[in-house]
């Protein structure tokens, strides 16, 4: 059987030492899991590593760690495939996840950070007028919508490396908020505005994600916290219009309005639009406060007066008719691969070929993917 | 090879430079830059949080417009972002044929219609793949001796792995570190390099924004960087032009030069840092100046920094 080396971060906080690093020998067959290497390790050559587990199937989502720098569940890498995907090519690296404290070795302290953000989104069901008499009767494909987010198992890989998180710990992070469009999508909840508007408005909420697909990246359910995020966006944004303190939806509208008028980004007219226009309130003392900036840029040539002017746009009337088309339709279509599946991927969840549906009816998303349930207004 | 070139917004506004040096490294390649001119912003992530299907529109008719361009190997972007956004949305078009069709019939007006599997690939990824790295070698006219570069990737043209087809096959995730070692210089390694830059919250949470572009800027420096180079202009905005900002908010001093990808093989293919358009960063580019006084002349060498 192969040997593969483990490095491990160790530290104890009670001992009042700094972490230090730590190499095992394990002997294990390839196809076995680096959490079963570190429990070798634990049970041969120091009982004292700390490491939290339980199925070891991928399932109970207790075992996330970061593997060679990147996060996700011990037991659900390969140590051959950790070998592989190392620096070096031999030694796999295993450390605690980012973004929480760490209690002991490989175990971080949950608590502190993931459940009190999934717990900050109200994670429970909030129907309107008394529940009926017995179960609630919800159409299917309703459900089908939030099945996505229900996948997540809670183990706190996207949390560990969410590059908003690491610079603004108040983020209320991607695991929270994808567990709060479980609950926006779901219809028998009663208050969808009231938690988008929560949402919104918390500076630390739904526009303080910077789009990195790091949470994507990390999940070993296929969640897509960040797809979460966006449409928990399109819909406080779209369907309830809500207008955020943070420019969230200001600058969603000013970049999609400036693409209508001028095809190519006019990036001068984009940041004050995005404060509200030049002469509102709020955009003058951002304009003010990056002035110095724009006016290096201008002093270097980098930004040319002709930059600051309006661009001419050759089709600008076929970019506003595709405008039109989608803005017109009656509802908004939204194509979520993770249900529907691709045309070549014979064992996706949806088949999209059968369902014959003509894409333009109100049920016809294509495939059977199911369509947001707000008008497009 | 001819390449149907998407530039992107940016590289044509507020990072002038980038598409300029791109236009004079190009022939040197042996790359035949065939203009998108009638193309449309890619909506960088925004308009698909609008709506998607208004996105994958837009996107569907850039890539019409490139399956017209006769005799075109392949689209090509220099800007990650454009990369990313217009993969996301190919991945959705080429994943369904229903939807491809609806797509479609929105088009028809102009006559255009996207055909699934279009080839659309960033300059970096077609250095490598298409171009190849010993290709690139045998150009190098001024090796980078002894210039430490720092790879700054960004989000876009690395993440998600699978929709990007990063694979073990394919390290698209690696191709600057391979690159910079290519032309002669040596790769930093340092915490930020496939990192946020954090452009895309600038408006909404500006301090959480120039603290990413301050930490990242600030570890390569400990790191001991000459520069960064990164393969997208929304990247440089955060580190170049808000380099000043940036560095008031982490509370350290920074200036650290940030080349685009273009302008970095430029200098080893050996146009000079004015050519290039190096003048126009906010962040004077004084360390690669310094690094080759006796054949560049010194652009802004003389202030010393900003």
């Amino acid at each position: 059987m192969p040997d593969y080396t483990l490095k491990i971060r160790r530290y104890s906080p009670e001992t009042g030492e700094s972490a230090y690093w730590e190499e095992f020998q394990v002997e294990l067959d390839e196809h076995r899991s680096v959490l079963d290497g570190i429990l070798q390790a634990k049970d041969r050559t120091d009982g004292s590593i700390g490491i939290r587990c339980s199925c070891r199937a991928a399932i109970c989502g207790s075992c996330g760690v970061r593997i060679n720098g990147r996060p996700g569940l011990a037991c659900h890498m390969h140590l051959g495939v950790a070998q592989k995907s190392s620096k070096d090519g031999q030694t796999i690296v295993v450390e605690p996840m980012g973004n929480m404290p760490v209690l002991k070795d490989l175990i971080v302290d949950m608590d502190a950070v993931h459940w009190k953000k999934i717990r900050r989104v109200t994670p429970w069901l909030l129907p309107d007028g008394p529940p009926p008499e017995r179960e609630y009767v919800v159409p299917m494909e309703s459900m089908v919508d939030v099945t996505q987010t229900m996948a997540c198992i809670q183990c706190g890989a996207c949390v560990s490396d969410c590059l908003s998180m690491e610079v603004d710990p108040l983020f209320i992070g991607p695991a929270a908020l994808a567990k709060a469009y479980r609950f926006v999508g779901d219809p028998r909840d009663g208050q969808q505005f009231e938690r988008l508007k929560d949402l919104a408005e918390d500076p630390h909420g739904i526009y303080d994600c910077t789009h990195c697909f790091n949470c994507i990246e990390a999940c070993p359910k296929g969640v897509a916290p960040m797809n979460q995020i966006m449409r928990l966006r399109r819909i406080a944004g779209s369907d309830h219009k809500i207008e955020d303190r943070n420019n969230g939806l200001r600058h969603e509208k000013a970049f999609v309005k400036n693409i209508e008028k001028n095809g190519v980004l006019a990036e001068a007219d984009l940041l004050p639009d995005s404060y509200g226009g030049k002469f509102h309130p709020r955009a003058v003392p951002e304009l003010i406060d990056s002035l110095p900036v724009i006016l290096r840029a201008l002093m270097r040539g980098k930004v040319t007066p002709k930059a600051l002017l309006p661009h001419k746009f050759p089709d600008q009337k076929q970019i506003r008719r595709i405008y039109d088309t989608v803005h017109d339709r009656d509802e908004r279509f939204e194509l979520n691969l993770y249900i529907v599946g691709k045309d070549e991927d014979e064992d996706g969840d949806g088949d999209s070929r059968s369902s014959g549906n003509d894409p333009g009816t109100a049920q016809g998303s294509p495939g059977s993917s199911p369509p947001e349930r707000s008008p497009n207004t | 090879m001819r390449v149907a070139y998407w530039p992107g917004c940016v590289s044509r506004g507020f990072t002038p430079e980038l598409h300029g040096s791109m236009e004079l490294v190009a022939p040197m390649l042996d790359i035949e830059l065939v203009q998108l001119d009638r193309a449309s912003c890619t909506g960088a992530g925004v308009i698909a949080e609008h709506n998607q299907e208004l996105a994958d529109t837009l996107n569907a008719r850039t890539f019409a417009l490139a399956q017209q361009v006769e005799g075109a190997d392949m689209m090509m972007n220099i800007c990650s972002t454009c990369q990313g956004a217009q993969s996301e949305c190919q991945e959705r078009l080429d994943a369904n044929a229903e939807y491809r069709e609806m797509v479609n019939g929105t088009l028809e007006g102009e006559g255009l219609r996207y055909e699934a599997g279009i080839t659309n690939k960033h300059f970096l990824w077609l250095m490598v793949e298409e171009i190849g790295l010993d290709v690139i070698a045998s150009k190098v006219k001024r090796p980078l001796t002894d210039l430490r570069v720092g790879p700054f990737y960004g989000c876009y043209i690395v993440r998600p792995t699978d929709r990007l087809g990063i694979s073990d096959e394919l390290p698209r995730d690696t191709y600057l570190a391979q690159l910079i070692e290519t032309l002669g210089g040596t790769v930093v390694d340092y915490a930020g390099s496939h990192k946020c830059c954090g452009f895309p919250i600038i408006t909404m949470n500006k301090a959480a924004s120039l603290k990413q572009a301050g930490r990242h800027i600030g570890d390569a420096i400990d790191a001991d960087a000459d520069c960064l180079v990164t393969p997208c202009p929304l990247c440089h905005l955060n580190l170049d032009l808000q380099q000043p900002l940036a560095q008031r908010e982490v509370g350290r001093d920074l200036g650290l030069p940030i080349l685009h990808l273009p302008q970095l093989v430029g200098l080893a293919f050996g146009l000079s840092p004015k050519e290039l358009g190096m003048n126009k960063h906010i962040v004077k580019p004084t360390s690669v100046v310094d690094w080759s006084t006796s054949v560049v002349a010194g652009v802004g060498a003389e202030q010393g920094g900003w």
